[in-house]
C-alpha cells in the first residue's frame, strides 16, 4: 500500500493496443488471458500492473523482449497513454495531468536513458546534455555551468565539443545518463541503457552507474533483459511474462522462492549463493552459537569457506556491529551447494 | 477481354464508326465546362468580379520586387537596390569557395569552372538570368514544400488529400504548370518562377514528411522527456533529426527548378533555355552545343554542392579555436568577394584609362576589362567555328548515309507501320486491352481505374493525339529497354563497373530534360525518329539505373547457392538474379514510362503531331480549360501504367519475401 516514501504507485494499469482499446477493455470479461485477449484482436502491452516504488529504491523490471517492460515503464512517464487503472506520481495522478503540467513534470522530476541513447544529431555533447536545461528556458551560462558539471561527472571531461557520431556507443550513453541527470531529476528511468553495449563496457557502465546511484541516490525504475544485470543492481525485482509482473520481490527472495514456473526457469542456472545474502537466511528462534558473527550484507558465497569449515548447526548474523540472528548452516550449506533449497 | 479486343481489332472494317472512335456527338464540352469553372475561379478586374485574380496578382508584386532586386545584383537589371551586376569573378570565387567548404578542392573546381566557362564563353548574363529564377524560386519552394510537408506529417486527412494530388503532379506536362502561371501571374520571370516553383513542390513535401515520419522514436521519447513543448520538439528534435531527408528534398527542389526554368522559355522567361530554344530552332548546333554544355554543368555543379551539403557532418574545434579558424571558410568567402570585387572594380578603371600612350598598354586594357565583364568581342566562344564544323561533319558523306539509314529504317519499317497499325484500333479495344494489362498486373482496383481513366481520355475527344503520345512514349521506352537492360546487366557482373555505371546515370539524371534533345537533333535532324531518340536516351537512365541496382540489390547468400548448386552463369542470371530483381526493375521501367510521358511533350519543342504540340497552341491564348483536357489526357495515361506497375512491384515483392 501507498506509504508516504512512496514515489511511484500504480494500480491495475493496463495498456491494449488494437483499433478501440478502452472500449475493450470497459467490456472485457475478467481474468481473460494474453492469448484470448490477442485473439480478439489486441495486444496486451501491460496487463494489469498494480506495483509502488518507493523513495530511493531502485527497481528493476525484468523480462524477456516483448514481455512490455518498455511499455509499462513508458506508462509510468506518461509517453503512452495508459488504457485503465491510475498511475500517481508522489501523489498526483499523471493521467489527469494538462499537456502543460505533464511537461513541467518531466522537465522537474523525470529522467530517462533510452537503449540506443536517443541523443540528438546535430547537437554536440554539451548541448546534448544541456537540451532539458534549455528546454525549461534556463539561461545560457547556468545551463552550461551544469552541463560541464555532468559532464565531468559522468567522465566525459574534454569531450564537451564533439558530436555523437565521433564518440564510441559507451561514450554515448555516458551522455545520454549526463543529459537525463541534468535537471536533477528526482525520478530516473533507464530502459536497458547498458543492453546495445558489448559485455566488458557493460560491465564497466554497470559499475560507474554503482558508483552514480551511490552518490545521488535517485529514485529509479531500471529495465532490463539480462538476469544477472538485475541481480546485480537491483533492490528488488519486477519479473514480467506477457505485459504482467509476474513476481516482485528481492532479488534473494526471487531465487530462494520463486513464485511462479516461469521465474523458477529464470533461476534455474543462477549460482544462489553469489546473490543470496546471510542476513536473509537468520530464522528466528536459532540461537546465536559461538564464533564471530558474520555480516547480514555478506552474500553466502563470500562466505563459503566459513559455512563449510564452521563446525556449529549455526553461525550468528550481525547487522551494523549488533548480532541480529543466526543461520542454520545447513540452509546456507544448500545455497552454496545448489540442494533442495 | 484480350480476346474482345483483337476481336474488335480484326472486324474494325466492318464496324459500324461509333464503335471505332467515339462520335463527335457523344464528347461533352469538357474545355468550355472548365473553362467556365475557371472564369468563376479567376474572377475579372475589368469587370470588377472579385476571384483568384486578384490575390495572384497582388502576390506577383511582391515576387516581382523580389526577382528584380536579384536581377539587379545578378545581371544588372535596373531597379532596386541598384547596386547593379556583380562582377563575374565575384560569384565564380564565391562558388568556389563554397565548393571546398562543403567538399574539397574537386568540388571547388567544378564549381568554379563551370562558372568561369560561363563567362569565358560569354554567356554570362544568360547564366545569371537562368540563375535568378533559381534563386528565388527554390527558396519559395523549400520553405512552401517544407511546411506543406510538416502539415501533411501532422494531419492524416492533410496526407490524404496531398497524395493523390502530388500523383497527378508528378505525371503533369509541364505546358499545364505554364499556362496557369502566364494566366494568374505576369507573363515573363515572373509566371516563370510561379511555374517553377509549383514545379519544384511535390519532393520537397514527401521528402519532409518522409524525414519527420522516420525519426527514431527513442530521439522522440528523449525529447518528450527533456520537456519539449510541442513547438521546440518540431524546432529542436524533429527537423534537426530529419535533416538528411529535408536537404534530399532541397537538392531535388534545386534540380527541379533548374529542369523547369530552362523550359520556362516556352512562355517567354529569357536565359538559357530560350537561348538554347532559339539556337537550336534555327539549327546553329555548335551554339546550342555550348549553350547545353552550360546547361549541364551548371546542373552537375548545383547537384553536387547539394547532394554534399547533405552528407556534411559538423565537425568539432578543440577548445581554445579563435573564432577566425572555426570559420575560416566564412573568412575565406568574404575576403574572396571583397578582394575580386575590388580587383574588378579596379579593372574596370583600367579598362576606361586610356594607354594607347604605353607601349604594352593593350595587353593590359584586355586583361584589365575582361575582369569586370567579358564583353562580346572577348568571349571565347567559338560557337560559330563549331556551327560550320558540325554541318561539316553531318555532311560527310558517311555519316549523313548512316543517320539517313537508320532514320529511314526506323521510320519505314518500325514507326510508321506501328503508328498505323495502332491508330487502326478501334478506341474500344485500345481501352479493353489496357484495362485488361493492367487488371493482370495490378489486379481489381488497377484494372478498374484504368477502364476509367482511358474512358476519360476517350471522352475528352483527343483520342489520335493521344494515341500517338503513347506511340511515342512505348516505342521509346521499348528501345530504351532493349539497349539499356542488356548494358545494365553487363555492368552489374563487377562491382566497380556497376558503381560507375550508376555514378553516370546519376549525373545524367542530372541534366534537364531538355538538353536531350540536342544530340538527338544534332544526328537526326528534326524528325520523328529524333523525338524517339531524345526520349530513349533520356528513359535508358532510369532503365539502367534500375537494372543495376535490382541485380546488385539480390542477396549474396542465393547468388552463392545458385553457384553451389552448379549454375552457369546465364542460368544464375535467369533463375536466380533477374526473377529477384524483377520488382525493381519493374520500378525503373514504371519510371521509363513516366520520365517518357514527360520527354514526349518536351519534344514538341521540335515539331510533333501529338498532344503536345496541340498543347503549345494553347499557350497562346487564355484556353485552359484545353490545355488541363490535353494535360489529364497525358495525366490519365500516365497514371494507368504508373499504378498498375507499381501495384505488380509492390504485389511481387511481398510474394518473394523482399518487402
Amino acid at each position: 500500500m501507498p506509504s508516504e516514501d512512496t514515489v511511484i504507485s500504480c494500480r491495475n494499469v493496463w495498456k491494449l493496443f488494437g483499433p478501440h482499446p478502452e472500449k475493450f477493455l470497459k467490456s472485457m470479461p475478467d481474468g481473460m488471458g494474453y492469448d484470448e485477449i490477442a485473439v480478439a484482436g489486441y495486444i496486451a502491452g501491460v496487463k494489469d500492473v498494480t506495483l509502488d516504488v518507493s523513495r530511493g529504491e531502485m527497481l528493476v523490471i525484468m523480462g524477456l523482449s516483448g514481455s512490455g517492460k518498455s511499455t509499462l515503464v513508458r506508462c509510468l512517464s506518461r509517453l503512452h497513454e495508459i488504457t485503465g487503472g491510475t498511475v500517481e506520481v508522489e501523489g498526483t495522478d499523471i493521467g489527469g495531468l494538462s499537456e502543460r503540467d505533464l511537461i513541467e513534470l518531466r522537465r522537474n522530476k523525470m529522467g530517462m536513458v533510452f537503449q540506443s541513447f536517443g541523443l540528438l544529431p546535430h547537437r554536440t555533447v554539451l548541448e546534448n546534455v544541456a537540451f532539458p536545461l534549455e528546454m525549461r528556458g534556463q539561461d545560457r551560462h547556468a545551463r552550461r555551468a551544469r552541463a560541464l558539471e555532468v559532464v565531468k561527472l559522468v567522465g566525459l571531461e574534454g569531450r564537451e565539443e564533439y558530436f555523437p557520431r565521433e564518440l564510441s556507443g559507451g561514450q554515448q550513453q555516458r551522455v545520454g545518463i549526463a543529459r537525463s541527470l541534468a535537471i536533477e531529476p528526482d525520478i530516473w528511468f533507464l530502459d536497458e541503457p547498458f543492453s546495445a553495449l558489448d559485455p566488458l563496457i557493460r560491465r564497466e557502465m554497470q559499475d560507474e552507474f554503482l558508483r552514480l546511484q551511490e552518490m545521488l541516490g535517485k529514485t529509479i525504475v531500471f529495465i532490463t533483459h539480462d538476469f544477472d544485470e538485475a541481480l546485480r543492481l537491483a533492490d528488488r525485482i519486477a519479473i514480467m511474462k506477457n505485459g504482467a509482473v509476474e513476481q516482485i520481490d528481492t532479488p534473494d527472495q526471487i531465487v530462494l522462492n520463486p513464485a511462479t514456473e516461469y521465474v523458477a526457469k529464470f533461476t534455474e542456472e543462477i549460482d544462489k549463493s553469489r546473490v543470496v545474502h546471510a542476513g536473509v537466511l537468520v530464522e528466528e528462534g536459532a540461537h546465536p552459537a559461538g564464533g564471530d558473527p558474520v555480516d547480514a550484507g555478506a552474500t553466502i558465497q563470500s562466505l563459503a569457506r566459513r559455512i563449510v569449515n564452521d563446525s556449529a548447526d549455526t553461525i550468528p548474523v550481525a547487522r551494523d556491529g549488533k548480532v541480529i540472528g543466526a543461520m542454520p548452516r545447513a540452509k546456507a550449506l544448500n545455497v552454496l551447494l545448489g540442494g533442495a533449497g | 477481354m484480350l480476346g474482345v479486343a483483337v476481336l474488335l481489332t480484326v472486324l474494325r472494317p466492318w464496324l459500324p464508326a461509333g464503335l471505332v472512335r467515339i462520335p463527335e456527338a457523344w464528347l461533352l464540352p469538357w474545355r468550355d465546362w472548365i473553362d467556365v469553372a475557371f472564369e468563376f475561379i479567376r474572377g475579372d478586374r475589368e469587370e470588377g468580379r472579385f476571384g483568384l485574380i486578384y490575390i495572384t496578382r497582388a502576390l506577383s508584386g511582391g515576387l516581382e520586387f523580389i526577382l528584380d532586386a536579384v536581377a539587379n545584383v545578378l545581371y544588372g537589371k535596373h531597379r532596386w537596390p541598384r547596386i547593379e551586376q556583380l562582377p563575374w569573378p565575384v560569384i565564380t570565387g564565391c562558388m568556389a569557395v563554397l565548393g571546398y567548404a562543403l567538399g574539397c578542392w574537386r568540388l571547388a573546381l567544378l564549381a568554379g569552372g563551370t562558372f568561369l566557362w560561363a563567362a569565358l564563353i560569354g554567356q554570362w548574363d544568360l547564366t545569371m538570368e537562368t540563375m535568378s529564377v533559381i534563386a528565388v524560386a527554390a527558396p519559395f519552394a523549400f520553405t512552401i514544400g517544407g511546411l506543406l510537408g510538416i502539415w501533411s506529417w501532422k494531419s492524416k486527412r492533410v496526407e490524404e488529400t496531398i497524395k493523390p494530388l502530388l500523383l497527378v503532379m508528378q505525371v503533369l506536362p509541364f505546358f499545364s504548370y505554364l499556362l496557369p502561371a502566364v494566366i494568374f501571374f505576369k507573363v515573363g520571370p515572373t509566371a516563370a518562377t510561379v511555374a517553377t516553383i509549383a514545379y519544384a513542390l511535390p519532393p520537397m513535401i514527401l521528402m519532409t514528411t518522409l524525414g519527420l515520419k522516420k525519426v527514431s522514436p527513442e530521439v522522440i521519447e528523449a525529447g518528450k522527456m527533456s520537456g519539449c513543448s510541442s513547438w521546440q520538439m518540431l524546432r529542436h528534435v524533429y527537423i534537426p533529426s530529419a535533416r538528411t531527408e529535408i536537404m534530399v528534398g532541397l537538392n531535388q527542389v534545386i534540380m527541379l527548378c533548374l529542369a523547369m526554368v530552362v523550359l520556362t522559355a516556352a512562355i517567354g522567361m529569357p536565359g538559357l533555355g530560350a537561348k538554347l530554344l532559339a539556337m537550336m530552332g534555327s539549327f546553329k548546333l555548335g551554339r546550342s552545343l555550348e549553350i547545353g554544355i552550360t546547361i549541364v554543368l551548371l546542373a552537375v555543379t548545383l547537384d553536387r554542392l547539394s547532394k554534399a551539403w547533405v552528407v556534411k557532418q559538423p565537425e568539432h574545434f578543440e577548445k581554445g579555436t579563435p573564432w577566425w579558424r572555426r570559420n575560416i571558410y566564412l573568412v575565406v568567402g568574404i575576403a574572396s568577394f571583397v578582394g575580386l570585387y575590388l580587383l574588378s572594380w579596379v579593372s574596370q578603371g583600367l579598362s576606361n584609362v586610356n594607354f594607347e600612350d604605353l607601349t604594352w598598354s593593350n595587353a593590359h586594357q584586355y586583361a584589365g576589362g575582361v575582369l569586370d565583364e567579358v564583353k562580346r568581342k572577348q568571349s571565347m566562344t567559338q560557337g560559330r567555328a563549331l556551327d560550320g564544323q558540325i554541318k561539316q561533319f553531318l555532311a560527310f558523306d558517311w555519316v549523313q548515309s548512316t543517320t539517313y539509314a537508320i532514320r529511314y529504317f526506323f521510320n519505314n519499317f518500325i514507326l510508321i507501320p506501328s503508328e498505323k497499325a495502332l491508330l487502326f484500333v478501334p478506341t474500344p479495344a485500345v481501352i479493353l486491352a489496357v484495362t485488361a494489362l493492367a487488371l493482370g498486373l495490378g489486379g481489381f482496383w488497377p484494372g478498374l481505374l484504368a477502364l476509367v481513366f482511358f474512358c476519360i481520355v476517350a471522352e475528352f475527344g483527343y483520342w489520335d493525339r493521344a494515341m500517338l503520345t503513347l506511340h511515342s512514349v512505348f516505342m521509346a521506352t521499348f528501345f530504351a529497354f532493349l539497349f539499356g537492360a542488356p548494358l545494365a546487366v553487363w555492368a552489374a557482373r563487377h562491382e566497380a563497373r556497376a558503381r560507375r555505371l550508376i555514378l553516370l546515370c546519376d549525373t545524367f539524371q542530372t541534366f534537364p530534360s531538355y538538353v536531350y534533345l540536342l544530340p538527338a537533333v544534332m544526328l537526326f535532324g528534326i524528325s520523328p525518329v529524333t523525338v524517339i531518340i531524345s526520349i530513349l536516351i533520356y528513359t535508358m537512365v532510369p532503365v539502367m539505373r534500375y537494372t543495376v541496382e535490382g541485380l546488385r540489390g539480390v542477396p549474396a547468400e542465393m547468388v552463392e547457392a545458385a553457384e553451389m548448386s552448379g549454375a552457369t552463369r546465364s542460368q544464375k542470371l535467369w533463375k536466380v538474379q533477374i526473377p529477384l530483381a524483377m520488382p525493381t526493375i519493374a520500378v525503373g521501367l514504371n519510371q521509363a514510362l513516366v520520365f517518357a510521358f514527360f520527354m514526349v511533350i518536351i519534344a514538341e519543342f521540335i515539331g510533333t503531331r501529338d498532344l503536345g504540340q496541340e498543347m503549345r497552341k494553347t499557350l497562346a491564348g487564355t484556353h485552359l480549360g484545353w490545355n488541363f483536357v490535353l494535360g489529364f489526357s497525358v495525366v490519365f495515361m500516365a497514371l494507368t501504367f504508373d499504378i498498375a506497375i507499381n501495384a505488380w512491384a509492390e504485389r511481387r515483392r511481398k510474394i518473394l519475401g523482399l518487402a
